[in-house]
């Protein structure tokens, strides 16, 4: 049962196309496992095809008839597949790694937290975190938005607990120590859009290696 | 300028596209979603020539596509919308938007035609009441759609008096539910 949803500027900015790649990577996955915020995104997706109902442009001349053109020379496409799933990973993530779990290039970042880097822009970055079972993400706050969601196990900190398929919003205003729960590993996808602040001087050295 | 074939039932005509490949079907919604296609893509800052050919694009989409479309699902101006707006990011390069994991969707789950009306009732009432908002925010949702408002600026447009009917688009949705989770 999913209690940490994602907000509708999320939603929105998704909807429209204007949130950085990494923060899509979240959004599609927590979208694949939940149908509470799956049928609050088709509401915004209204909204903007109501927006372009509202206004036209002249096309050209011969407009429709290149795309009969086109449309002449190739079929029509099948829905494709579904592919296999991944017990732990929903498909956006499948195809952002090459594969499933076993496919992932885990490195080991102290304390016996691995990750895996995702994709990296300049605006944000997403990666996943494989923290064993009761152990701690160190303390730390945020410069920007970060965005975790729980593939696995369940972690806690000051705010709440978050499991499978929950998402933590943190902003400048969260200072948070996450704890992965006792029984099994907890592993994340975590996304932000600014270098984390850690308040201890041993991860703040640790941090170019990090990459967060 | 808003032409008056607003109100055609545009699902039917999809349908017709993607059971009989009717090519008068598909001319009339290149007619009316053709145009507005392009403005949406030229208010998002595409040139005239680039909006055109991406247009296009989009409409060649519409007719190979059609037979993906679910009228329980979306309206046929948002199916379209999801279209042309995922074409724009690929036009503009933009950051990768990956789509979520399909709903599980075989022959046996054909669209349900009370869930398409509801649906198509409850877009129509937002559509309505998009038009009716004071300018200001109006122009404020349009920005984040169009024009590119950050994330964290569309913050503002979010909490817009259009909630009720989202949330009844969302109840009107709720019915498509799935195993995961
Ligand atoms: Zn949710
Ligand atoms: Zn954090």
């Amino acid at each position: 049962m999913i209690t940490h949803h994602l907000n509708d500027n999320l939603l929105m900015a998704y909807s429209a196309g204007s949130l950085p790649e990494a923060f899509n990577l979240v959004v599609a996955t927590h979208i694949s496992v939940c149908d509470d915020c799956r049928a609050r995104l088709a509401g915004f997706d209204a909204l903007g095809g109501a927006l372009m109902e509202d206004d036209e442009a002249d096309l050209a001349e011969d407009s429709l008839a290149n795309v009969m053109a086109r449309i002449k020379s190739g079929a029509a496409t099948a829905k494709p597949a579904p592919k296999p799933r991944d017990p732990v990973l929903p498909s956006p993530l499948v195809d952002a790694i090459g594969g499933g779990l076993d496919a992932v290039q885990w490195r080991p970042v102290g304390g016996g937290v691995r990750q895996a880097i995702l994709r990296t822009s300049d605006k944000a970055s997403a990666r996943l975190l494989h923290i064993p079972a009761g152990a701690a993400v160190p303390d730390h706050g945020h410069q920007g938005l970060e965005l975790t969601l729980v593939l696995q196990g369940a972690f806690r900190d000051e705010e709440a607990r978050f499991a499978r398929g929950d998402v933590e919003i943190a902003t400048q205003d969260t200072q948070h120590t996450p704890i992965a729960e006792p029984g099994a590993d907890c592993i994340c996808l975590a996304a932000t859009d600014a270098p984390l602040k850690f308040r201890a001087i041993l991860p703040r050295l640790a941090q170019p290696f990090l990459r967060i | 300028r808003v032409s008056s074939d607003k109100d055609k039932d545009w699902g039917a005509a999809l349908r017709r596209v993607a059971d009989a490949q009717d090519r008068d079907a598909f001319a009339e919604l290149f007619g009316h979603f053709g145009p507005r296609v392009k403005a949406y893509l030229m208010k998002s800052g595409a040139d005239a020539a680039s909006a055109e050919e991406c247009t296009q694009d989009v409409m060649v989409t519409v007719w190979r596509k059609a037979g993906q479309f679910n009228p329980a699902r979306a309206s046929a101006a948002t199916w379209i919308f999801t279209i042309a707006r995922n074409r724009r990011i690929d036009m503009l390069r933009r950051d990768n938007r990956p789509d979520p994991e399909d709903l599980p969707w075989g022959p046996e789950a054909e669209p349900d035609q009370e869930d398409a009306l509801s649906l198509q009732q409850e877009t129509e009432k937002l559509a309505n009441a998009l038009r009716e908002l004071p300018e200001a925010q109006r122009s404020m949702i349009e920005r984040a759609y169009f024009n590119d408002l950050s994330h964290s600026e569309i913050a503002d447009a979010t909490g817009l008096p259009l909630g009720t009917i989202k949330s009844r688009i969302r109840l009107a949705l709720e019915r498509l539910r799935h195993s995961l989770s």
